[in-house]
Order: structure tokens, then C-alpha cells, then sequence
């Protein structure tokens, strides 16, 4: 099938002798604003994984753009967001350098970074409002913080597809409105996302197809779930900074297929 | 100082000081960063057997030590990326039986330990000119590569699924790491001998992290702290007929420890700031 951003058929994942996803199939097509969602343990980061080729894959099969995540060359335009900034063995790095590292897929091993780079880097600061933290050390930043460092990333290498692992897990709600504005930025350029979420928050009003896993298997694929139980009660607030936007409005109700 | 150079073994040792203090910490910014910082112990144990192997078939020493430590490197990582639990011990086995294999194959070779001793804790005056070319070769391909590789080496130590979901080569990468290390513990193995090696790689790299904010500047002035303790240590050695590898080793331990005070002042002078910073960020 051409034009998809991922295709995966039959997909079936083990990890530890045990199955975490089962019988997957499932197409994201470019401008999809996907959330995989579901309880812990229900596969949703080992999907998004298996997409990128990250995990091996113990049946069926997974497209990139229409090759199989080893044979597929392109990485510059898919940017992963990981759940968190990994600190390592303790050596600082500075949050423009985490950012710049995004950039990577666009560089050519022998050439130094050029003023695209740079300005591109800037960009990614400034799209998550980090433009002045751009000489501290990364790990030193809050939790939210550290999320959007780790967004600039991604953004920095300007891809046509995003894949975030839990944006919004342990995000302040600074930060959460913040992505949910650099995600409607990149919705309404016609970006692709596929993010795994808890819970939506602020995001729920971009989302245009919810993917619900449990157990590994598809029990949902289609519109986002309406919030039941507590989620729907008067007193649980939600921010919905652009529900009424029409502009936004009409990105969710845009359906590129 | 002046007089030290006079003797020309002096100054074959104190231009390998330099190259080694450059390399080593150039190397181990990476290896600390991947949490690897036992990787240039095993990598030295290892090592000696290739320095056996090269005293008893009276072929180079440093050219025995460059294969067999960076076939050794190889082992170590194949090792490492297969298995997350057994890998341990299998690392473990390769340790000790590199270091009784180089033992034993130095002891058939000199039938005494006294050349053994010279390669476990380093030996001023065993470096000969024809080694310093050997070495210094070594170290121009060991910063190239850094200079080279440098970013892909430095997001593959930050997220090594990131580095994948890039398209980065990583198992070349981690290759490449680990064959660079065994090239930089074969250069700096005359005058610090195996057993103290990754010492250079590890210790400049934590000194230089309590006073920086930034990987480069973390590179940078580790490689400053390495070049300032082995030029320091050879000549303290020299000075004190000790070894030389101890003398560089607590050189280096006291720019640490130094470099953790002057950081918690820094930190404690620099608060008020990076509230300011909180609050507004």
C-alpha cells in the first residue's frame, strides 16, 4: 500500500517468552493524528516501538513508508520522542546539544554543522518556548522540561512523522499546554503523530484517531473514546485550550484519507 | 623540569604523556557517558595477554597488544549487547583469563616478572622511539575518529533507540567505541601500565563533569585534566622513582577531588541564579 507512514500486518510482539502484542494490524496514513492508548502493560510503547524497528517483531510484518524498518534509509523523516531523557553515566549535556543531536539524520558524517542546522535548532528551542535554557545542562531541568528538550529534539531534525512515547506522563500543566500547541502547530502543517498517552489531557482536542489497546490486542480503532466515568464527571477539568478553535476544529474533523 | 629534558627517554615519555592525556579522556567522555566505565579494565587485562603473546614470539609487544585487545573489545561488546544478565560473567571470565594468559605467557617469555611489572603499572624508560611513532600514529587515528564520529558517538551514548530511530549504525558504533578504547589503552600502556589504564579514561571525565554543563566542554576539559596529571605524574615519578602509573593515577585523583569541591562552591555561588531561572522558565 503506498502512501502510508506505517503499515504493520499481522503484527505480533514477544518479549520474555511472553506475547505483548498480538494479531496487530494497523495503518497510520500521513496527516493521522493517532493516540495508542490503554492501561500499563497493555503494549502501547512496544507498539510504537515495533513501528520503528526497536523491537524485533516474532510474526507478521512492519512498514516504514513501505520498507521494512532494516531496509529503510529515509530516518529523517520520522522523529521518536522517548519517554524520557536518558541521563547515562552522568556526563552533563547541554539542552542544545540534546537538540542538536535531532538534527543527525540530516548531516553527513564529514561535514561540520551548517547555518540550516543551527537555524533549525533554534527553531526547535523557540517551538518549546527553551530558548533560554539552551546552555544549561539538560538533566538539571524539570520533568516537563525535560519532555519538551526531548520534542525540540524531534523537531530539530524537521520530520514528517512524530512518534511519542507518553509526552504528557509527569508533565506540569505548563508544559502540557505547551505541547498540545506545538501539536497543533505541527497538525495543522499536516504532520503525522502517533502518541502513546495515559490520558489525553490538553491533547484530546488534535486527536484524530485513538488506537486502545488491552492485552496486546485492538479492542478500538476509530474516533478517540468520550471520557466516561470520572473523566466526564462537572468537577474533573480538563483544558481544552482550542476546542472551540475552528481552525483546530477542522483539523479533527479532517480526515486525509 | 628543564634538566628532565635533557634525557631523551624523558622526552619520548612526556610526548607520550600528552598523547595519552588527550586520548584517554577524548575516549572515556564516551565510555562513562554508556556507562562503560569498566570496559578499559577488561580491555587491560586483556591486553596483557597480547603483550605475551608479543614478548614470546619476540614480535612487538604494542602491535600483539593492538590485535588481542581489540579482538578482546569486540568480545566485550558482542557480549554486552547479547545479554543483559549473563554477560557479567562471561565479562569476568574474559578478565581473568586475559590477565593469568598474559602472566603466563611474560613469565615463559623473560623467565622473571620484572618486564611483567613494567607493563602492569608502566615503565618510564621502556619506550623506545620506534614505539612513539607506533603510538603517536595511534592516537592522530584515535581524535580523528572522535572528531569524525564525534555526534553519532554522542547520541548513540545518550539513547541508543534514538540513535537507532535515526538510521545510525549502531552496532558499528558500539564497535567502533569499543575498538577505539583498545587502541587508547594500547597507547597509553607503556608509561601507565594495563592495570591502571582506564583509569586516564574514567577519572579526567568525572573531574571535568563536576565543573561543566555541556558534553564538548566535558571532552574538552577532561582531555586538559588528562594531559596536566600524566605530564604531572611522569615527572613526579621521575622525581621520586616511583612507577609511573600510580604517580598519574593520584595526580588525577587530586584534580578530582579538587574539581568536586570547586564544583559544590560553584553550585552554592551559582544558586541564587538558577532560581531565577526556575521560576521564569
Amino acid at each position: 500500500m503506498s502512501g502510508a507512514v506505517f503499515t504493520m500486518t499481522g503484527g505480533r510482539v514477544r518479549l520474555d517468552g511472553k506475547d505483548v502484542l498480538k494479531d496487530i494490524d494497523l495503518r497510520v496514513a500521513p496527516g493521522d493524528v493517532l493516540a495508542v492508548l490503554g492501561p500499563n502493560g497493555s503494549g502501547k510503547s512496544t507498539l510504537i516501538r515495533a513501528l520503528l524497528g526497536l523491537v524485533p517483531m516474532a510474526a507478521g510484518r512492519t512498514e516504514i513508508y513501505g520498507s521494512t524498518p532494516a531496509r529503510f534509509r529515509d530516518w529523517k523523516r520520522v522523529g521518536y520522542v522517548p519517554q524520557r531523557l536518558t541521563v547515562g553515566g552522568g556526563v552533563p549535556a547541554t539542552v542544545r546539544e540534546v537538540v542538536a543531536s535531532g538534527r543527525i539524520a540530516r548531516q553527513s558524517r564529514f561535514r561540520p554543522s551548517s547555518k540550516a542546522d543551527r537555524a533549525a535548532v533554534d527553531r526547535a528551542l523557540a517551538a518549546v518556548d527553551l530558548a533560554d535554557r539552551a546552555r544549561d545542562p539538560a538533566h538539571r531541568l524539570s520533568g516537563g522540561q525535560q519532555q519538551r528538550v526531548l520534542i525540540a529534539r524531534a523537531l530539530a531534525g524537521e520530520p514528517d512523522a512524530f512518534v511519542m512515547d507518553e509526552p504528557t506522563a509527569g508533565v506540569d500543566s505548563a508544559s502540557q499546554a505547551a505541547l498540545a500547541a506545538t501539536l497543533s502547530r505541527l497538525t495543522a502543517e499536516g504532520r503525522t503523530v502517533v502518541l502513546v498517552a495515559h490520558e489525553l489531557g490538553p491533547l484530546e482536542p488534535l486527536i484524530t484517531r485513538a488506537v486502545v489497546l488491552e492485552t496486546g490486542r485492538v479492542v478500538h480503532d476509530g474516533a478517540p473514546p468520550q471520557p466516561e466515568g470520572a473523566c466526564a464527571l462537572p468537577g474533573h477539568q480538563h483544558v481544552h485550550p482550542h476546542a472551540r478553535d475552528p481552525e483546530t476544529a477542522a483539523i479533527a474533523s479532517w480526515d486525509p484519507t | 623540569m628543564i634538566e628532565i629534558l635533557q634525557f631523551d627517554f624523558m622526552r619520548v615519555a612526556l610526548v607520550l604523556a600528552v598523547l595519552m592525556g588527550l586520548t584517554a579522556p577524548a575516549i572515556g567522555t564516551f565510555i562513562v557517558q554508556r556507562r562503560l566505565a569498566l570496559l578499559g579494565d577488561g580491555i587491560g587485562h586483556v591486553a596483557l595477554t597480547g603483550v605475551g603473546f608479543g614478548l614470546l614470539t619476540s614480535t612487538s609487544p604494542i602491535l600483539g597488544a593492538v590485535v588481542v585487545s581489540a579482538l578482546g573489545a569486540v568480545a566485550i561488546e558482542v557480549l554486552r549487547a547479547r545479554s543483559r544478565t549473563g554477560g557479567d560473567v562471561a565479562l569476568a571470565l574474559l578478565f581473568y583469563g586475559g590477565l593469568s594468559g598474559g602472566v603466563i605467557l611474560t613469565s615463559l617469555s623473560s623467565g622473571n616478572g620484572s618486564g611483567l611489572q613494567a607493563y602492569l603499572f608502566g615503565s618510564i624508560a621502556s619506550v623506545s622511539r620506534g614505539d612513539l611513532y607506533v603510538v603517536m600514529g595511534l592516537a592522530i587515528a584515535v581524535l580523528a575518529i572522535v572528531v569524525v564520529f564525534g555526534r553519532e558517538l554522542f547520541l548513540l551514548c545518550q539513547d541508543e533507540e534514538v540513535a537507532r530511530a535515526s538510521g545510525l549504525p549502531v552496532r558499528f558504533l558500539s564497535l567502533l567505541i569499543a575498538v577505539t578504547a583498545a587502541v587508547t589503552v594500547v597507547i597509553a600502556m607503556r608509561a601507565i601500565g594495563l592495570l591502571l589504564v582506564s583509569a586516564l579514561m574514567v577519572v579526567p571525565v568525572a573531574a571535568a563533569q563536576q565543573l561543566t554543563r555541556g558534553f564538548k566542554s566535558t571532552m574538552l576539559v577532561a582531555m586538559a585534566i588528562g594531559v596536566l596529571s600524566a605530564v604531572a605524574g611522569l615527572v613526579g615519578s621521575f622525581e621520586y622513582s616511583v612507577p609511573p602509573g600510580p604517580s598519574i593515577v593520584m595526580f588525577a585523583m587530586t584534580v578530582f577531588v579538587a574539581a568536586v569541591l570547586g564544583g559544590i562552591l560553584m553550585r552554592r555561588r551559582g544558586r541564587p541564579d538558577d532560581q531565577k531561572a526556575e521560576v521564569t522558565g
